[in-house]
């Protein structure tokens, strides 16, 4: 699929600037993306090829500027709403109600 | 497929991914106290240790070096090395004339079992596209610089196969052991973009 993912040889992106002594990970959030999709991984609610499609359909602008757990993120909740685990108006009242509660 | 939408607002990913965690859990979909365990090991117990073993144990022993090379998967599953993301290990060999360096130019392929989860750097745009075009480039900002006559390959790995960087062995290690010669082994020197220092003063 031809797309933006297809970053190689492209031009523009800057240096690269390696973190030194770099934690695994940088935030909690990004832990539980982590061990989450390593659950339904593992579980057979996708498997390898449709996780990364899913990040391959993500719009170009969210792809460029998302980070890569980010880009996790985006590929679980398309493939489980997809596949039927849950349904996105279960997400989406679930995300309103925990930003009421966060208020 | 082609008809998912994009409409949803981009939120904060902490509210996004405790709504999606406390959903699957409602449903029993997923146990946090296996995400818990699941979190730890990839913190604590695989990382790029476990791929220094490796390197180490190649060096030291010359039929395990060729195995290695012979049969990555293989050779590395006998020191116990195996799982997600590292089922088809390919190691390729640093040389006086060959640099090897990985890259996963189309997302972040990495082998797990051996160097643990991939940092920043190797998942993000710059070095995905920089370095398939200057490798050489690349390598400096890494302070890494290569000598002219040194051909520098780079691997693109992917979701089906996976590659590890064998570094040269030192000058200055003659006779250690494979636990001090691990101790050398840095992660950035299995993925190509370092090497490992000589030991000992240049005396």
């Amino acid at each position: 699929m031809n797309g933006v993912h297809d970053l190689g040889g492209m031009h523009g992106f800057g240096p690269i600037n390696p973190e030194p002594n770099e934690p695994v990970f940088h935030h909690d959030w990004e832990r539980r993306v982590f061990g989450i999709m390593i659950a339904t991984f593992g579980g057979g609610h996708y498997n390898v090829d449709q996780f990364r499609h899913a990040i391959e359909r993500m719009g170009p602008v969210e792809y460029l500027t998302g980070s890569y757990y980010e880009h996790w993120l985006a590929s679980l909740e398309t493939l489980l709403t997809e596949h039927g685990a849950i349904t996105q108006a279960e997400l989406d009242a679930r995300r309103a109600q925990l930003s009421r509660e966060a208020k | 497929m082609s008809g998912h939408s994009h409409t949803a607002p981009p939120s904060d990913p902490e509210l996004r991914i405790k709504a999606l965690e406390s959903l699957l859990v409602e449903k029993k979909l997923i146990n946090p106290d296996a995400i818990d365990a699941i979190i730890e090991t990839y913190e604590t117990k695989i990382g790029p240790r476990n791929g220094a073993r490796v390197v180490a144990r190649a060096w030291v022993d010359p039929e395990y070096k060729a195995r290695l090379l012979a049969d990555g998967t293989k050779a590395i599953a006998e020191l116990g090395f195996t799982g997600v993301q590292g089922e088809d290990m390919v190691v390729v060999e640093n040389t006086d004339e060959v640099h090897n360096v990985v890259v996963c130019t189309l997302c972040s392929c990495y082998p797990w079992p051996t160097l643990g989860l991939p940092p920043v750097w190797y998942k993000a745009a710059p070095y995905r596209a920089r370095v398939v075009s200057d490798p050489r480039g690349v390598l400096l900002e890494f302070g890494t610089r290569l000598s002219d006559d040194v051909e520098v390959r780079v691997w693109d790995s992917n979701a089906e196969l996976r590659y590890l960087v064998l570094p040269q062995r030192p000058e200055g290690t003659e006779g250690w052991s494979e636990d001090r010669l691990a101790a050398l082994v840095s992660r950035d020197s299995m993925i190509g973009t370092a090497v490992v220092p000589a030991q000992g003063a240049a005396s």
